[in-house]
């Protein structure tokens, strides 16, 4: 961070990576459902300031662009889909039942931390970007978790979320690895995921009500009645 | 040289005198929020002069040890507050005598001790809150670690002086990633310790449901009162620690201000804990007590907070 050419948007974003690992992390770990949907959220508004703060710096305006769709897209659609399409019981349960306990996936996910920081240390080595030793290891290591909460957890709406802090994370690497992204391909995910999100929440609706529980978990094997 | 001997004695005046004022204030603040007007915040020390005055009852069946006990954990935040930085900024006469995992472990010592005399009178409560708090010290304990290694690992010292200059020299320091993590961490590890809500409720009359508090049940009299400031101290210093080490090293005395500086970073550290309080009040109220198998959930939490603070800085972010 000392050579860095901005010291106080540098340690700025650092902060905010920081908080942004934690957000992935809480995704992982929190019982509530609706918890979990709002940790997200914080998590997508801390990777519009990380956008808005390399913008400043590197001076990008991609990148005020791809905070502007963050926060259209997943701070307001998502949340706001997921909340028309699956119904509002699903939110007020707690999951009780995990492929692990709290505990076990919460130390899981710091060995998966340090091996995101293993994995981009010799890729940060090759790209020259001042950002990037921040936002690299913080953005992969959103993408493990992320990847992560969709193994470990049986409701179908946390898993979903995984899935989307896994998009997250890969929006949090790409900001510092290319800042000049082109808009097109932002536009593309900022479209993309809404409909994924809700094919999601309407394959849930229906599996609410049929099966009167959203634990995907529990579906794995077939059953004839 | 004689001057910061008698600035060191009068920081653990400090710390003793002023402990069990926090603790009321703590209490009053709580009754405020739930709509209540609470008892004056002086009423740990009416306690603690009452206590005094009462007579003390022994049962016939404890050790020397039960005896002994009041006064080890009575002595134990008394000495580490020789040891930390309560009002100076500079290190004082006492300083160099143990560093961080020094006073941690005097801590500790006070800990166990109490511990012991809880299982030595063979109360069931007794035991039972000993092993629960031991349970929840032994999952703190690597949080602990951690953080303080951690901590010396970035100021290259484990002196608390040294350590605390560094995370606001430059002011960019303070906002590092590893910072700003291990403060939460070391957040999580005050409340656990001190038993606060989410992990143990100060307050609860519940002999089934206690942790911490029900170690002391057996002490009548002097006993009581001075377990009872012992455990304000123990507070104190935590709160000392955490703000004047890691989140706030503001405030206090400069190297050449001579005795005015030190008496004026009185009223300047009362305040930053009375922020402090306040905030702790604020999770303290809004939380529920967790179940006793959930506080593995919350120090394992704590644990991972640490452990990617460790790494962000081993990775020199």
């Amino acid at each position: 961070m000392d050579g860095s050419p901005f010291p106080v948007i540098a340690a700025l974003d650092a902060l905010t990576g920081a908080l942004f690992l934690l957000t992935a992390l809480g995704v992982v770990a929190t019982r509530q459902v609706l918890a979990s949907l709002q940790l997200f959220i914080l998590q997508s508004l801390l990777l519009t300031l990380s956008a808005v703060l390399l913008g400043i710096a590197l001076g990008s305006v991609h990148l005020f662009a791809v905070a502007g769709i963050t926060i259209a897209t997943k701070t307001l659609l998502i949340p706001w889909l997921l909340q028309r399409t699956v119904s509002a019981d699903v939110y007020r349960t707690r999951e009780i039942e995990r492929v692990l306990n709290i505990p076990s996936s919460l130390l899981l996910s710091a060995v998966l931390i340090v091996l995101a920081y293993v994995i981009a240390s010799p890729i940060l080595n090759a790209v020259e970007v001042p950002f990037a030793a921040v936002n690299l290891p913080l953005g992969m290591a959103a993408i493990f978790l992320g990847a992560f909460t969709i193994v470990v957890r049986r409701e179908a709406v946390p898993q979903l979320l995984g899935l989307l802090a896994v998009e997250n994370g890969v929006f949090f690497a790409g900001i510092a690895i290319v800042p000049n992204l082109p808009v097109i391909a932002e536009l593309a995910a900022a479209v993309d995921v809404p409909v994924v999100v809700l094919v999601i929440g309407l394959l849930t609706r229906r599996i609410y009500r049929r099966l009167g529980t959203t634990s995907v978990g529990q579906l794995a094997a077939l059953r004839e009645h | 040289m004689l001057e910061r001997i008698v600035y060191n004695l009068l920081q653990v005046f400090v710390v003793v005198a002023f402990a069990p004022l926090v603790e009321g204030v703590v209490s009053r603040l709580k009754e405020i929020l739930q709509s209540k007007r609470g008892p004056s915040i002086f009423q740990p020390y009416r306690d603690i002069w009452k206590l005094l005055h009462k007579d003390e009852i022994v049962s016939e069946h404890s050790s020397w040890i039960f005896r002994v006990a009041p006064y080890v954990a009575f002595t134990a935040p008394v000495f580490v507050a020789l040891l930390i930085p309560v009002l100076t900024r500079y290190p004082l006469f006492f300083a160099f005598m143990g560093d961080m995992l020094g006073g941690g472990f005097v801590l500790a010592l006070g800990g166990f001790v109490t511990t012991l005399a809880a299982v030595d009178t063979a109360n069931p409560y007794g035991p039972m809150g000993a092993s629960r708090t031991r349970m929840v010290g032994f999952l703190a304990e690597p949080v602990f670690i951690v953080v303080f290694l951690t901590v010396s690992f970035v100021a290259g010292s484990t002196i608390p002086y040294i350590v605390q200059t560094r995370w606001v020299t430059p002011i960019a320091n303070f906002f590092e990633p590893s910072h700003v993590l291990l403060m939460i961490a070391f957040l999580m590890l005050i409340l656990a310790e001190d038993g606060r809500i989410p992990v143990d409720s100060p307050s609860g009359q519940f002999e089934l449901a206690m942790i911490d508090r029900s170690k002391s049940l057996e002490y009548s009299g002097r006993g009581a009162a001075l377990m009872k400031w012992a455990g304000a101290m123990k507070f104190f210093i935590l709160i000392c620690i955490f703000l004047n080490v890691l989140v706030v090293p503001w405030g206090l005395a400069p190297e050449d201000s001579g005795l005015t500086g030190v008496l004026l970073a009185i009223p300047f550290v009362l305040l930053k804990i009375f922020v402090f309080v306040l905030v702790l009040v604020y999770i303290e109220s809004s939380l529920a007590k967790l179940r006793l198998f959930r506080i593995t959930e919350f120090l394992g939490a704590a644990f991972v907070i640490s452990v990617v603070a460790m790494i962000t800085r081993l990775s020199e972010i």
